[in-house]
């Protein structure tokens, strides 16, 4: 067995796994807040790819502007679903809650298809192209740049979530709706403070991911990956997405590689099932008792 | 007309609400006075806590009106009555679980701070100067005066019942309010706690003047600290008045406590 090859198969998967951890930031994110599971959280991650590809190369804008837009683009879907898809859903059963994030991603990867088409693009370069090395081991120069941007929002996040007054409320809305209206906390802001945030992230997790393997309408695929990294955590621990990420990551980059990528999803979903079996709230999920 | 009013703190007019075709409450009227402590008693399933949702805006009452300080409330959410002085807590303890004692009532300031996201970047000094004064705000007066200082940095979720039932009224007593909401403050206390309860809300009232309005099934805890006592029984008004006058009013003994046993023990003076 060759060392440097583990080395760098792990690293690949480290790379994969943060962008994982990201947009399973997002989904959890909006789980937290507002109990919703989004399901379209892949195809949001798309359309920011897309805004991208259609800011960069049709507009010809330059990258550090094609980014913010498609990270702006990101949160005006989010504060329009949740106005109008999610907010008047609020007191429904969480299916039909569901069910809704399911047509809102057909819908979006179908918006997506009329407007660039079907065929896989390339996003335009926009990350420095020399080789990166760790130790011996290579590394793609744009996973790597990927996985500090990752890492980078993340960690800004949970600063923000920890320090602010906004992410206080956030968690305050978490532990309990009840309660956190009634110290004036404006329970609807938080909803649409979540959704918008969380789809920002995804739009930019989505450029990253379109920069390392291309934009097609059938990239919200990668949601399906999202669901199993914070399935796997637990639905609500931020920390679980980041550790569910980064293993899921892992896991595929070595299942792809010895077995072959046909093998990727059986190999994640097996482990998903381990991880249920043994713990069903997830590996950071908490259990909620109930008293009454 | 003004001359009452002046000395009315909440006043609830005809207020009905119906879920379906089951009637929570109807036509529900009374007031409650300035800096008293005022009790609504009856028995479950009467509209007790249907009524304390309805005040503090998390039902909307299909007719009626209620006034806080003079001014309408209907229309207002929660977030805004909790700005206008209306503080409550809950019937199954609603803390911020996985935060700090000390966090969890600091959130109870969280409607009157003035510095936002933005403010917190850019006037970086503002901000801190607000956390600090907050700070010391609260420990001084909330934590000190339930003495809970011992557990302020603990996480709630490891307290026992009654003090994380003190937290809570520590958390609405943050909020700076003119009128306090408790939803059976003593349920699933033991006599002890209740005592201690019971003392720290005659404080409130009379330290703080802060006008109190709280359900409660204890009806021995009723009858020693309240000033005025409204009977509920399905959704209606059935009595008010001074606790003796409740106590000994015919109609509540028969239709609230059943003119057997209950009624025969509440009568006697040793249970008051």
């Amino acid at each position: 067995m060759d060392w440097l090859f583990l080395a760098e198969v792990l690293l690949a998967g480290l790379g994969a796994g943060s962008l994982y951890a990201l947009a399973g930031v997002a989904f959890v994110l909006i789980y937290k807040a507002t109990r919703v599971i989004n399901l379209a959280i892949g195809e949001i991650l798309m359309l920011g790819g897309y805004v991208f590809f259609g800011a960069a190369a049709a507009w010809h804008l330059p990258a550090w502007i094609a980014l913010p837009v498609a990270i702006v683009a990101g949160a005006l879907v989010g504060a329009v679903v949740e106005r109008l898809l999610i907010r008047p859903m609020l007191g429904e059963s969480p299916i039909s809650v569901f069910m809704v994030t399911i047509g809102l991603g057909s819908i979006l990867a179908g918006a997506v298809q009329v407007i660039w088409g079907a065929d896989p693009l390339r996003l335009p370069e926009f990350m420095p192209n020399t080789p990166i090395f760790i130790g011996d081991a290579y590394l793609a120069p744009k996973v790597a740049y990927g996985f500090v941007a990752a890492m980078l929002i993340i960690v800004a996040f949970a600063l923000a979530l920890r320090f602010t007054r906004s992410g206080v409320a956030l968690q305050a809305t978490a532990a309990d709706q009840g309660a956190a209206y009634s110290v004036g906390i404006n329970v609807s802001r938080v909803f649409s403070l979540s959704w918008i945030v969380a789809c920002a992230i995804a739009a930019g997790a989505g450029v990253l991911v379109g920069a390392i393997g291309g934009i097609s309408p059938t990239m919200g695929i990668f949601g399906l990956s999202v669901l199993v990294v914070v399935i796997v955590g637990g639905l609500d621990s931020m920390l679980g997405a980041l550790v569910g990420g980064l293993l899921i990551g892992i896991v595929e980059a070595f299942s792809g590689t010895f077995l072959g990528g046909e093998y990727k999803f059986l190999i994640t979903f097996s482990v998903l099932i381990v991880v249920l079996m043994l713990r069903p709230y997830g590996l950071f999920g908490r259990h909620e008792i109930e008293r009454l | 007309m003004t001359g009452a009013a002046t000395d009315v703190a909440l006043s609830v007019e005809g207020v009905s609400l119906s879920f379906g075709g089951v009637k929570a409450l109807t036509d529900v009227s009374f007031a409650v006075r300035k800096g008293l402590i005022t009790a609504v008693i009856g028995p479950n399933g009467a509209g007790k806590t249907s009524l304390f949702n309805t005040i503090s805006g998390f039902y909307r009452p299909q007719s009626g009106d209620i006034a806080f300080e003079g001014r309408s409330l209907s229309g207002s959410a929660p977030p805004e009555r909790a700005k206008l002085g209306l503080a409550r807590t809950f019937q199954n303890i609603a803390l911020f679980r996985g935060m700090t004692v000390l966090d969890n009532i600091k959130l109870g300031r969280h409607a009157h701070m003035r510095t936002g996201l933005l403010d917190a970047l850019v006037y970086h000094g503002r901000a801190r100067r607000e956390e600090i004064a907050l700070r010391a705000e609260i420990e001084e007066r909330v934590i000190d005066f339930l003495e809970i200082q011992h557990i302020r940095n603990a996480p709630v979720a490891t307290l026992p019942y009654g003090l994380r039932k003190r937290v809570e009224l520590a958390r609405a007593l943050a909020m700076r309010p003119r009128l306090l909401l408790l939803d059976e403050p003593v349920a699933g206390m033991n006599r002890e706690e209740t005592e201690d309860m019971a003392r720290f809300i005659l404080d409130v009232k009379e330290e703080w003047g802060v006008t109190i309005l709280m359900v409660e099934h204890d009806m021995g805890m009723v009858m020693d600290i309240s000033d005025h006592v409204v009977v509920l029984n399905f959704g209606q008004v059935i009595a008010e008045g001074a606790p003796a006058e409740v106590q000994m009013n015919p109609a509540v003994i028969a239709a609230y406590l059943g003119a057997g046993e209950l009624g025969r023990r509440l009568r006697s003076p040793e249970a008051a």
